[in-house]
Parts: structure tokens; sequence; C-alpha cells
């Protein structure tokens, strides 16, 4: 049975979705405990419902990879664990991999499921699902985003203190600032429905279009990297590679071409809805209804349909 | 000042990608084109060693030997010379034996700055910069928009999810860098001609340490989840009503 330990990322206050979703699939294959990297993040820990390690360092308040992987490879060493699993974001790939070179181990990213000694990622773009195994005595996991669902323990939640012996090298570097965007809207993270616009809308004003069938259907609003690029729409909406991953059960894109950059961000999407003028836009190849149209004149008729229906 | 770029020489996205079935390992037998992300990376580097007025730029790359070819894109580019660490015994290295072969190279350059791609165009891995720079004990910043090296030290701009952050490091370092961070110049007639009599240096596995096991393995290779029976309609004036009929029938409205 898998030992694992689980790094819980956290952004103000709140201990994210991806990491709890990796908590819960490991406690289901095993035992499962979690760790808690930061400066003065005690209570984020309530609830988490099972052990929690807390490194709780001034040193620690940045969230910067390299003392994080001085804390993880010391409790896998100390205690014993034989799988460490990760939610992706742009700091737990960072800190898995340099963990897995602290440690000999071996890393499969992209991961969907887990059963305790295998893993399973889909690659090439989706074109094929691969069952991926370790060979090392230490497996390093990083789970694709929106992959799992985020199911509460609930079990006792027991915090206990981690030791923190950072190397040299690992806090050479430092945060200068930090500048969160802010939030408009829903949070396009935590969203049934997602309405997304990309440069097809044509101009920033047009964005209007797709905050108002987003209100008819009750959903957050969402943008592709070229148009928060240009300025268009705030950096906080962005879905891809560079932006938020989200797998809503509706995603309905608005002359988005579809590029691999924005593809990745959310073809975890259960229903995928496509209203683009060029036929041959790649969007319609990932797309369960292709709308082939000028969403200028399409999209309005469509939210005025759907607020009837729901009126 | 000098900097090293990682490159990887990812099969043509043209040619198509595929796992062989027979090695469970990507097809590299087709053309090589060095990975579209990484031309950032060499794009950044030439840059700063314009901006500083002298330097060296220096392309590292693990690959196949005729990997070569696809490097002297970014010798056309106008990067100075290149290196390839190649070798059949790293036929199939993962994460942990291609950061070791790379930081081995990095050793014997010890460039003051170590530049990577947002990710590899193939395989999606986004975190091997963080692995070499665990091997060499630097300090390494992700997901840079933003590059700019002062003195002894770089200041980045990292892009998460959540905004961005500034973060400054003491050289020697390694930066990943997005593909936000700036536009790559094609290359010249006058590049391209001049690439082929630039120095091109390859090593071998002994030279950077050894080959290492890899400590991951592919078990199988099953065919995508089918997506369900896609739907296209061009509109004839009703395409609303006819999204509309869609969402009902998925239950979404």
């Amino acid at each position: 049975m898998a030992k694992t330990l689980v790094f819980l990322e956290h952004h103000e206050g709140q201990i994210q979705k991806g990491s709890l979703g990796a908590l819960a699939k490991a406690a289901s294959v095993g035992d499962a405990h979690g760790v808690l990297v930061g400066s003065g993040v005690r209570s984020i820990a309530d609830g988490v419902g099972t052990t929690v390690w807390l490194a709780d360092d001034e040193r620690l308040s940045a969230p910067l990879p390299q003392p994080r992987v001085d804390v993880l490879a010391k409790l896998v060493r100390d205690e014993g664990y034989d799988t460490v699993l990760f939610g992706q974001s742009v700091l737990a790939a960072d800190i898995a991999a340099g963990l897995a070179a602290r440690l000999d181990a071996g890393l499969n990213w992209g991961l969907v499921d887990f059963d305790g000694t295998q893993g399973r990622a889909p690659q090439l773009q989706d074109t094929v699902v691969v069952d991926v195994g370790w060979t090392s005595l230490v497996r390093i996991g990083i789970f694709r985003a929106g992959a799992l669902d985020a199911t509460e323990l609930g079990g006792t939640t027991d915090v206990k203190d981690a030791a923190v012996e950072l190397e040299d090298f690992s806090t050479s570097a430092e945060m200068v600032e930090q500048a969160h965007a802010e939030q408009q809207g829903p949070s396009i993270e935590d969203a049934d429905v997602i309405v997304a616009g990309g440069r097809g809308l044509g101009e920033p004003e047009k964005f209007a279009l797709a905050e108002e069938l987003a209100k008819a259907l009750g959903g957050a609003v969402a943008a592709t990297r070229a148009v928060v690029d240009a300025g268009w729409y705030p950096y906080s909406a962005q879905v891809g590679q560079t932006g938020k991953t989200v797998s809503p059960k509706l995603y309905v894109a608005l002359g988005i071409s579809g590029a691999i950059q924005h593809k990745v961000g959310m073809q975890g999407s259960n229903v995928i809805v496509a209203i683009n003028k060029d036929a041959n836009a790649p969007i319609f190849e990932f797309s369960d209804l292709g709308v082939v149209g000028d969403l200028h004149e399409i999209v309005p008729k469509l939210t005025e349909l759907v607020r009837a229906r729901r009126s | 000042m000098k900097i090293a770029v990682c490159v990887k020489a990812v099969p043509d996205a043209a040619a198509g990608r595929r796992i062989d079935p027979a090695t469970n390992r990507l097809d590299r037998s087709v053309e090589l084109a060095i990975s579209d992300f990484d031309t950032y990376a060499v794009e950044e580097a030439l840059k700063l060693k314009e901006a500083a007025g002298d330097g060296e730029v220096v392309i590292v790359s693990m690959g196949p030997e005729r990997a070569m070819d696809a490097l002297r894109k970014a010798l056309a580019m106008g990067a100075d010379r290149a290196v390839l660490v190649t070798d059949a015994a790293l036929e199939g290295s993962d994460l942990l034996g291609t950061a070791k072969a790379l930081a081995g190279a990095l050793e014997q350059e010890s460039p003051d700055l170590v530049l990577f791609g947002q990710q590899s165009a193939d395989g999606g891995g986004a975190s091997l910069w963080a692995a070499v720079g665990e091997r060499l004990r630097c300090p390494i910043v992700s997901q840079a928009s933003e590059l700019t090296v002062e003195g002894g030290s770089l200041t980045g701009k990292r892009q998460t999810e959540f905004g961005y952050d500034t973060i400054r490091a003491p050289l020697p370092a390694i930066v990943a860098v997005s593909d936000a961070i700036n536009t790559p110049r094609y290359p010249s007639l006058k590049g391209i001609m001049g690439a082929k009599k630039k120095p091109q240096a390859t090593l071998s596995a002994a030279d950077v340490g050894g080959a290492t096991e890899p400590a991951t393995t592919v078990v199988g290779l099953n065919p995508p989840p089918a997506r369900g029976e896609a739907r296209r309609i061009e509109d004839d004036g009703s395409a609303a009503e006819q999204i509309v009929e869609f969402l009902a029938e998925k239950r979404l409205i």
C-alpha cells in the first residue's frame, strides 16, 4: 500500500483544488498525508482530514520552489514516504522536478489517474493514453489540472510540525514583488459553465457578447492568451498553457481558433460548443458541437433564447 | 556574459508525432526541428548579448546525432556555437537522465546564465530546468515573461496561475522563459549560410558523467477515449435555435 505525501498548494488562505484532488486520489489507494508550506499558514490545515505536516517559517512565505524541495525531501527521507503527488501548477512542477533530482526519483506528469503503483497520462495532445510506471524507490507524480475531484477525506486533521532545514542555494532567489490579478466576476476554475472569447470577437468591446451569454447561462467569462496579451481582458481570465486549466460542464468558445496553447487549458471540459466563422479552425476538431457562422449574429440571438428559456 | 541555451530537437510537428509501439518511445526517426518554445530562449539570449555588447551564446542539447541539423537553426539565428550530448546509451533517458547529462555539459561550460523554453513541444514536460538547477545547485526562475540582467544578478517576472511574481536571483542562475517574453527572429540568409561554419561539438555519455537508467517506464499504450459524436452545423439563420436544442438535449440548460 502506497504511503503518499501530497503537496498542499495554497493561495490566499485556500488549499488549491488540484492539491485536494491529489490528496483524495492518494487516500483512495493507501495512506495519504499532506504537507503545507508557508508562513503563518497553520489555520489553512483545518479540516484537511488527515495528517498534515506543517512547515511554517518566515523564509518560506514566498511561493518559491527550491526551499520547498528541501522541506519535502527531508520529510520523504525521515518519514519513509514512497510516493509524492502534486496537482499541476507552475510552482508544483518546479518543486516536483527539483525533488525528483534530489531523491533520484522518477517523475511522471500529466496524470489523470493513479492506482498506487501505476499512473495514467494522456500524451501527444491526447492522441494516446499512456500507462506509466516507476522503477525508483520513490514515485513522484503531477496530476493534470481538473483531472480529479476534490472529495473531502472526513478524517481527523492531525497537524505535525516539520523540520525546516534549507540549503544556501535554495534560498538565494528572492521574491521582490507579487502582483496578483484582480478577479472579475465568478472564478473560472469553479464555474460549471464558461463562455470564452478570442480574437474572433473582433474588438475588446465585443467581450460584452461573451459576458451577456455567460450571465444568461449562469457562468463565468474566460479569454485566450492572444486577447489577454492585447489587453482586451484581464489575465485572471486567461485559459491555456500559460493561464488557468478549467474543466467545466459546458465550455462555449467564441471566435477561438483552438491553438494547442488554448486547448491544453480547456480540453477537460465535458461539453464543448464552438462558434467560429473559419470552417477550418482547429477548435472544431475537439468540439461536441461546432457552429460555422458569424458569432456577432448568433450570440445575441442565443443569449435571448437562453434567457427566455430560463425565465 | 556567457549564456547557455538548452534546447530540444523534437519531431517536426508537420511530420507528425507518435509513440513507436515497438519501443514505447516517441518516434524520432522523422525530421527533427528545434522546439518552437526554445526559440524564445534563443532570442532572449541573443538580445541579452546584444544589449551587453559582448558575450557568448552557446546552444546545449541532448539527442540523436542528427539533432545537430536542428540546432543549426539556433546558430542561424545568431548563437555562437553548439554542444550536443549524443550517445546510444542515452536513448530513452527520462527527466533524471536528461537533467544529469545537461548538467554535466553545463558544468563544463560554466555559463553565467542558462535559459530554457517554457515546455517541450513533444512530451509537454515543463520542469526540466528545475531538475538541472537542483543538480547544479543554483537558483531557478520559471515561466519568465520578462528578464533583466544587471551586475551579478537577474530579475525575472514569473507568470503563474495567480498573476505576476517578480523574482531576483544571483548569477549563475537558470531561467525558463515563457513565449510571452519576445518574438523570435527569423534566421537571415547570411545567418543560415554562416551557421554551418560555426563550432559544433559533440559530447558522449562518458563526457557528462555516464548514462542513468530511466526511473520511469511506459507500461502500456491505449487509444484516447472517444469524444462522443461531434456535430457540425453551418449557420443558416437557425444556429442559435440549434445550439439551444443541443444544450437542452445535454441537460445543460
